[in-house]
């Protein structure tokens, strides 16, 4: 069969695309699909001549690991504290009344959320480990008050992180809600004015259900985001003391470096993907209804 | 017509890709044969260029000796459990492998069964001055196939460093020594009583300090339990790691009484990744330490240059071995380890690496580097050298304890091993289990990793 001028041409438009499928298929397909391959395996980065094919046995071990199922408890209640609670709804509010706020407060908040955003992860986390620590900015400040002081590194390990995660993500929320905000046509907002709607009825009624698809959005990236985070908690507590800050991202490098365990890092890790996904399946769910 | 910004794209893309690709071929493995590439451990400290400054002295010595030949270094600065792990996936292809690296004897025994290193026994049987090393030396980077795959650059002991400003205001003797366990935490007791603010003794734990507990903690404990000749960690018969040992259990409840009767330091303290430099660089020279079970290697901390300066160091700290539990024989204890330069399997010119590694062990510069570095020699020539052993206080008494040293048993699942020990400590530590508890978590855990290689003892 001859094929038609039609398909001819779709052929020589998809042409100039090779190089960047090449590239996609190299640079994220490749690593992917060999990450795939070694969760299966149980290679090991030392003490082992040669790896063998395990099948499922990884995978078995994680959910029988408590150490797992910790490190799998900890990741969602960082991810739910820091990013859904924290960086979502902080990065709302902040927008909120950055909208009303005077010029000079707008660009100062403006410019500390922003720094926290650029500080590399592993500065943000030696700042914060310097503002939590025993005898730390923190507990100085506590000290002044005449509060009881803390080691909150050492007695809410998980919480400081997700602080710190807060502190460090919120500016993204803080852009992505201040763009959104000002897409909402000011008639509509000064309609309900008239009509006689207060301040939470506006914000209820008309301007959640606008933003709604960068709601979904903000939470999408901030999820993904926070549920990779790794330099931050490593710098702060290392996971600890114990495993009481230990989230999957340091417990997959626990296990593939320090334990040389490869193949089962690996595994985990395929399973952070997937928590990963479970939740962007949620929001893309969310995105689709249309207002 | 214009061009469509995608193909324009494309075509870029293209060229980019082209000249990535043929530049990797280009610059990859190709590095001209007379190129020696040397890996080594640079400190994460840096005001501490021990080792850099004197591997510079010897890449000028090797230039000179071997015309046409070229050093460079690929320094790694990185905390220890992350420069093995760089080493191992550098190791693991010929595109990355350095032709000499700067091994671990803890890791050794793992990277020979990985295949990682060569074996070197075909120089050092013609190399004169490998018989100048003494045998546990030589043991120490031996594989079980009975090849050697390592020339040692030296190893470490440990014991016990005190305080003599603190001993004095205790009204504890100023050459102090310990007889038995319930020795030293008497003097710990003593301290916490009579000099307030002070952390009467400091013993490494938890998994944040990582090998340092294992080894300067559990294990200065754990070998000096039982009869002091068989291993309390692993069973060289059956080749099976030991569970249930009492030895065991009461190396933890040492542990226990030092952090529950608040004779260490805060909990918060001990398990924070960086209370090392704390100890070394606070604690101790500012007289805030009464006792320090830790290594040979602290006076390189102070030395001149450094940025820490305490040149006094010996007139304030004195020594002591560790006892054994009971002072049953043979009366103390120390753990050894050490470095050791080694030729990766897929070195592109191992006879250069060999060859480097003659220039760093001549006589005279491994006495430049032991001294350099704090370390305890390994060669009998040096060790007889008198200026060697009086080039810094407390080379000697280093010295002396190689005779009641024991090293780890480095085998593949003793990393692992050595992390259910650190879990097991820090649980006692913590106060989140007793010394049984702890014991009984280690055993099921070691069963576990080392896939049920284990003999109840």
């Amino acid at each position: 069969m001859r094929r038609s001028p039609g398909q001819a041409r779709r052929f020589a438009r998809a042409f100039p695309l090779t190089p960047a499928v090449v590239l996609i298929l190299l640079f994220l397909a490749g690593p992917i699909a060999y990450c795939v391959y070694i969760a299966f395996t149980d290679l090991q980065l030392t003490g082992q001549a040669h790896s063998s094919f395990v099948g499922f046995d990884n995978f078995r071990r994680a959910f029988r690991d408590s150490e797992f199922l910790n490190a799998v408890w900890l990741t969602l209640v960082f991810t739910v504290l820091s990013a859904l609670v924290g960086q979502n709804t902080l990065g709302l509010a902040l927008a909120a009344l950055m909208k009303r706020a005077s010029k000079p407060v707008r660009t100062l908040t403006g410019g500390v959320v922003v720094t926290a955003w650029v500080l590399p992860e592993v500065v943000a986390g030696f700042l914060l480990y310097a503002f939590f620590r025993r005898e730390g900015t923190l507990d100085a400040i506590l000290a002044w008050l005449h509060l009881p002081r803390q080691n909150w590194l050492f007695t809410l390990p998980i919480l400081a992180v997700s602080f710190a995660n807060v502190w460090r993500g919120t500016a993204f929320s803080v852009l992505v809600y201040s763009a959104a905000l000002d897409e909402i046509p000011a008639e509509i907002t000064e309609a309900a004015e008239v009509d006689g709607a207060g301040g939470w009825r506006r914000m209820w009624h008309i301007t959640l259900p606008m933003i709604r698809r960068s709601i979904a959005t903000n939470l999408m990236l901030n999820t993904l985001q926070t549920l990779s985070v790794f330099g931050l908690i490593w710098v702060m507590t290392r996971g600890g003391p114990g495993n009481k800050s230990q989230t999957l991202p340091l417990f997959m490098y626990e296990q593939a470096f320090q334990n040389s365990m490869i193949g089962y890092g690996t595994a985990v890790a395929l399973l952070l993907l997937l928590v990963g996904s479970l939740f962007s399946v949620v929001y893309l769910r969310l995105l689709r209804t249309e207002v | 017509m214009p061009v469509r910004p995608t193909a324009a794209l494309s075509a870029l893309l293209t060229a980019a890709l082209a000249a990535t690709a043929l530049s990797a071929c280009g610059s990859g493995s190709g590095s001209s044969p007379n190129t020696l590439k040397v890996s080594y451990k640079q400190s994460t400290d840096n005001s501490i260029k021990v080792m850099d400054t004197y591997l510079a002295g010897i890449k000028k010595e090797f230039e000179k000796k071997y015309p046409g030949k070229k050093v460079e270094f690929v320094p790694i600065k990185a905390p220890d459990s992350e420069y093995y792990t760089k080493v191992q996936q550098m190791m693991r292809s010929p595109r990355t492998a350095p032709d000499l690296v700067y091994e671990d004897t803890f890791l050794i025994n793992s990277d020979i069964t990985s295949g990682y290193l060569k074996p070197l026994d075909s120089y050092l049987s013609q190399w004169p001055d490998w018989k100048q090393f003494i045998d546990t030396a030589k043991a120490s980077a031996r594989g079980e196939d009975g090849k050697t795959y390592g020339v040692p650059d030296g190893t470490d002991t440990r014991g016990l460093w005190f305080d003599k400003r603190v001993f004095r205001k205790a009204g504890l003797p100023v050459n102090w020594q310990p007889r038995t366990w319930d020795d030293i935490l008497a003097a710990a007791r003593t301290i916490k009583q009579k000099v307030p603010g002070v952390v009467p003794l400091n013993v490494y734990t938890g998994k944040p300090a990582g090998e340092r507990a294992t080894m300067q903690g559990m294990e200065m404990l754990l070998y000096g339990t039982g009869d002091g000749k068989s291993d309390p960690l692993y069973d060289g018969g059956s080749k099976k790691w030991i569970a249930g040992s009492q030895g065991f259990t009461d190396s933890l409840k040492f542990v226990e009484s030092v952090y529950k009767e608040k004779l260490g330091p805060d909990v918060s303290d001990a398990l924070d990744p960086n209370y090392t430099t704390t100890v070394v660089g606070e604690l101790l020279p500012q007289g805030k330490l009464g006792i320090d079970l830790d290594g040979s290697w602290l006076p390189q901390n102070w030395l001149p240059g450094s940025g820490r300066d305490w040149p006094d160091w010996s007139k304030q700290l004195g020594l002591a071995y560790m006892p054994t539990e009971h002072g049953q024989a043979p009366g103390k204890v120390s753990m050894s380890g050490g470095w050791t330069w080694a030729v990766p399997a897929k070195a592109a010119h191992s006879d250069l690496a060999f060859d480097f590694i003659k220039t760093m062990q001549t006589e005279a510069n491994a006495k430049k580097w032991y001294i350099a570095n704090s370390g305890i020699a390994l060669r009998k020539d040096v060790a007889a050298d008198p200026s060697y052993a009086t080039a810094q206080p407390g080379i000697r008494f280093f010295t002396d304890l190689v005779s009641s040293t024991h090293y780890r048993p480095a085998y593949p699942a003793y990393p692992k091993v050595s992390t259910a020990i650190q879990e097991a400590m820090e649980s006692v530590t913590t106060g989140d289990a007793s010394a049984q508890q702890a014991a009984g978590t280690y055993d099921s855990t070691l069963k576990d990793v080392t896939g049920g290689q284990v003999v109840q003892k």
